[in-house]
C-alpha cells in the first residue's frame, strides 16, 4: 500500500512531475553527452598517439625506462614472443632496437634517434610505410635508411644519398656505419622530423654489435578495453623480475596529465550543471512539501508514524529520480550512439594540424554504458540527497499546527 | 466507564509574552456510548479541547485519561500507535488521501495496523453498507460528492475499531440532507455498536441529536447539559 501510495501520488500534478523528471532526464542527457564526447576525444587521442609510436603497452629489460642506454638491449626467446603474440588480446609485437647517434653528411652533423625496426611489424601499427613521402619503404636485412624529412633537409640529402652513421654500441662497442637513403619520411612533430633514422632490425643489430638483441617491444592492442587483461597476460608469460611490461599511461605521463587537467575543467562545468539541476528539483520539493504539510498533519494525526510518512514521500522522489534517471539513459544512449557512429569533424586550422601529423580530424564520442550509468547514478543521488528535506520536514511537523496552517 | 477523563486541563499559548488561555482548567468526564456535542463561540477552545483529547496537542497543564491512561505521559511515537489504535477521527474538510479510493481510505488505518487482508475486506465491506456507500469503493473522493465524502471519513475513523470518534465540526461543509444522513449514521452506529462520539460544532442541528452538550466559553466549561 505504501508503495502505492508513493506511486500515485507522484502523479497526482502531472505536469509537475514531468517538468521533474524532464530536469533529471536532460541532466544525465547533457552529462553523458558531454562526457562522451569528452572521453571519446581524449580516447581517439590517446589512440593517435600511442599508435603513432609507443603503442598500448611496451617490454623492456628491468630498469630500461629509466636509463635508456643500449646495454639494456634484451634477448627474448622466440618461443616467448610466440606465446605473447598468441594472447588473445595482443594484436602484434613491434620490435626495435633503439639508441641515439650521430648521422652526417658532408661537413654537417646532427643526432638522431636511430631505429632498427620489423618494416613489416612496424607498418602493422605505427603505418610508417604510409609515412614515405619519397623514396621506398624498407626491406627486412637491407642496408639502407629512412630518414625524416627535416634532418635530410638538415644534412642536405636526398633518396640515393648515403648517411653515415656514428654511435656507441651494445657495452661500449664502436659503432659506425654508411647507408643509402632509401626513402624520406614525414612526421607531422616537427620534433620528430629532425631526428628519426629508420633501419631495418637485422641492419641495426648488426651496426649496434647487438645481435638478436632488441631495446623495446611495442605492443599493438586493438581494443583499449583489452589493455590492462593482455598486460597482465603478457605477465603471466613473461618473468616480471626480469622484463618491465609498461602501460601507455606510465610511458606517457605528460598525456595522462594533459588529461587530468582537461577532466578537472569539466569538473566545474558539471558542478553548474548538476548545481542548477540540483535548485530545480529542490524547487519542486519544497513545493510538494508545503502543499502537502495539512495532509501529512492528517496522516500522523489518524496514526500514521512519521517513519513510515517520511519512507512514503522518500520514495516518492526517489521513484521520481528512477524514473528520470532511466529516461535520461534511453535518450542518451541513440544521441550518443549517432556521434560515435558519425564523429563531429573538425575544421580549419587545426583540422589541417591533425592532419599534418597523420590524424584523422574527428571527435567521436565514447559509447561506453558506463559513462550513462555514472551519469544517471550522479543525478539520482543528488535527488535521493534533496529527499532528506522532506524527512526533516516531516519528523519536525507539528499535527495541528500543521492541519491549522 | 469513563472512557475519557480530563483534569485541570489548561492549554496557554505564548506562555513567556502575553499569555492566552486557549483552555483553563477543564474537567470532563465521558462515558461509553455518549453522544457529546461540545459547543461554544469561536475561540472558545472546542478545536482545542478535542484535540488535546485525541492525542494531537499536548496540554500545558493538567491530565488527560482515555480507557484510564495518561496520554499526556506518552511519546510521540506512543502517541501516534495510541491514536491508530484507539481513537477515530472525522475532520471538517473530510482529509481523505485524494490519491486513495474510498475502500483504501477506509482500509488505511488497518492497514497501519497490521490487520489480515480477510480482516480489511470484510471491514471495509461492512462499514461501507454501513454508511451507504458500498457502490463507491473504487471512488476516489474527487469523484464523491462532500456528503459522500465524510461518510467515507466516518467509515475509515470506525475502521480501526477505536474507543471513540472524535469528530471537528463534521457537518460544517455539508448541505441540510447530507447533514442529516450522516447524522442518521452516526445516531445509529452509537445506539447499534455502542460507540462514543464526541463533536465540537456549531451547528444547531448536531446540538439537537447531541444526547449532553457542553458550552465552551473563554477555554472554560461554562454549561454541561445531559438529555438522557
Amino acid at each position: 500500500m505504501l508503495t502505492k501510495l508513493a506511486w500515485r501520488n507522484i502523479w497526482r500534478n502531472k505536469r509537475r512531475t514531468w517538468i521533474t523528471i524532464a530536469s533529471i532526464l536532460f541532466a544525465v542527457l547533457f552529462g553523458s553527452f558531454m562526457e562522451s564526447l569528452q572521453e571519446g576525444a581524449w580516447g581517439n587521442m590517446i589512440s593517435n598517439v600511442v599508435n603513432y609510436y609507443m603503442g598500448y603497452g611496451q617490454i623492456h629489460q628491468k630498469g630500461y625506462w629509466e636509463e635508456q642506454v643500449i646495454d639494456k638491449a634484451f634477448a627474448l626467446p622466440a618461443d616467448k614472443i610466440d606465446a605473447i603474440e598468441s594472447i588473445d588480446e595482443i594484436g602484434g609485437v613491434v620490435p626495435r632496437l633503439e639508441s641515439f647517434g650521430l648521422v652526417s653528411a658532408t661537413n654537417i652533423t646532427r643526432g638522431a634517434l636511430v631505429v632498427g625496426v620489423d618494416p613489416e611489424a612496424e607498418q602493422s601499427m605505427t603505418q610508417l610505410a604510409d609515412r614515405v613521402s619519397e623514396g621506398s619503404y624498407l626491406v627486412d636485412d637491407e642496408q639502407a635508411v629512412l630518414v625524416a624529412e627535416g634532418l635530410a633537409d638538415i644534412l642536405k640529402l636526398g633518396v640515393q644519398d648515403t648517411l653515415v652513421i656514428i654511435s656507441q654500441g651494445y657495452h661500449g662497442v664502436n659503432a659506425a656505419g654508411k647507408y643509402l637513403i632509401k626513402g624520406l619520411v614525414n612526421f607531422g612533430s616537427p620534433e620528430l622530423n629532425k631526428q628519426m633514422v629508420y633501419l631495418p632490425l637485422k641492419t641495426a643489430q648488426d651496426f649496434y654489435g647487438a645481435d638478436g638483441l632488441l631495446t623495446s617491444i611495442a605492443l599493438k592492442i586493438d581494443d583499449q578495453d583489452d589493455i590492462d587483461s593482455g598486460l597482465a597476460a603478457i605477465g603471466e608469460v613473461l618473468d616480471t623480475t626480469a622484463y618491465e611490461i609498461m602501460k601507455w599511461d606510465a610511458l606517457l605521463p605528460d598525456l595522462v596529465q594533459a588529461r587530468s587537467l582537461d577532466s578537472a575543467g569539466n569538473y566545474i562545468v558539471y558542478f553548474i550543471l548538476y548545481s542548477i539541476i540540483a535548485f530545480g528539483i529542490f524547487g519542486t520539493i519544497l513545493m510538494m512539501t508545503k502543499e502537502r504539510e495539512y495532509e501529512f498533519g492528517v496522516l500522523i494525526g489518524i496514526g500514521m508514524r512519521r517513519v513510515a510518512l517520511s519512507s512514503v514521500v522518500w520514495m516518492e522522489i526517489i521513484l521520481l529520480g528512477m524514473l528520470g534517471a532511466l529516461l535520461g539513459i534511453v535518450a542518451s544512449t541513440p544521441l550518443v550512439w549517432y556521434f560515435n557512429q558519425n564523429p563531429l569533424r573538425f575544421s580549419g586550422n587545426y583540422a589541417n594540424t591533425l592532419e599534418k601529423f597523420g590524424f584523422e580530424p574527428i571527435f567521436p564520442a565514447a559509447f561506453d554504458l558506463s559513462i550513462f550509468v555514472v551519469q544517471a547514478a550522479i543525478v539520482f543521488v543528488i535527488t535521493a540527497i534533496l529527499a532528506i528535506y522532506p524527512w526533516l520536514k516531516i519528523r519536525r511537523l507539528e499535527p495541528v499546527k500543521a492541519m491549522r496552517d | 466507564m469513563d472512557v475519557i477523563k480530563t483534569q485541570g486541563v489548561t492549554k496557554v499559548y505564548n506562555p513567556d509574552k502575553i499569555p492566552v488561555y486557549a483552555l483553563n482548567g477543564v474537567d470532563i468526564n465521558i462515558e461509553q456510548g455518549e453522544f457529546t456535542a461540545i459547543v461554544g463561540p469561536s475561540g472558545s477552545g472546542k478545536t482545542t479541547l478535542l484535540n488535546i483529547i485525541g492525542g494531537l496537542d499536548r496540554p500545558s497543564d493538567g491530565e488527560v485519561f482515555v480507557g484510564g491512561q495518561d496520554i499526556s505521559q506518552l511519546s510521540d511515537n506512543q502517541l501516534i500507535d495510541f491514536r491508530k489504535e484507539y481513537i477515530g477521527f472525522v475532520f471538517q474538510a473530510y482529509n481523505l488521501i485524494p490519491v486513495l479510493t474510498a475502500k483504501e481510505n477506509v482500509e488505511f488505518v488497518m492497514l497501519l495496523q497490521k490487520r489480515s487482508k480477510e480482516e480489511r475486506d470484510q471491514r471495509v465491506k461492512e462499514l461501507m453498507d454501513s454508511v451507504g456507500l458500498s457502490d463507491k469503493l473504487d471512488s476516489r473522493p474527487a469523484q464523491l460528492s462532500g456528503g459522500q465524502q465524510q461518510r467515507v471519513a466516518v467509515a475509515r475513523a470506525l475502521a480501526p475499531k477505536p474507543t471513540f470518534i472524535l469528530a471537528d465540526e463534521p457537518t460544517a461543509n455539508l448541505d441540510s440532507k447530507s447533514t442529516e444522513n450522516l447524522l442518521d449514521i452516526m445516531a445509529r452506529l452509537n445506539k447499534e455498536e455502542n460507540m462514543t462520539f464526541v463533536f465540537s460544532t456549531h451547528d444547531q442541528r448536531v446540538i439537537d441529536r447531541a444526547r449532553r452538550v457542553v458550552t465552551l466559553v473563554d477555554g472554560k466549561i461554562s454549561h454541561d447539559e445531559r438529555r438522557d
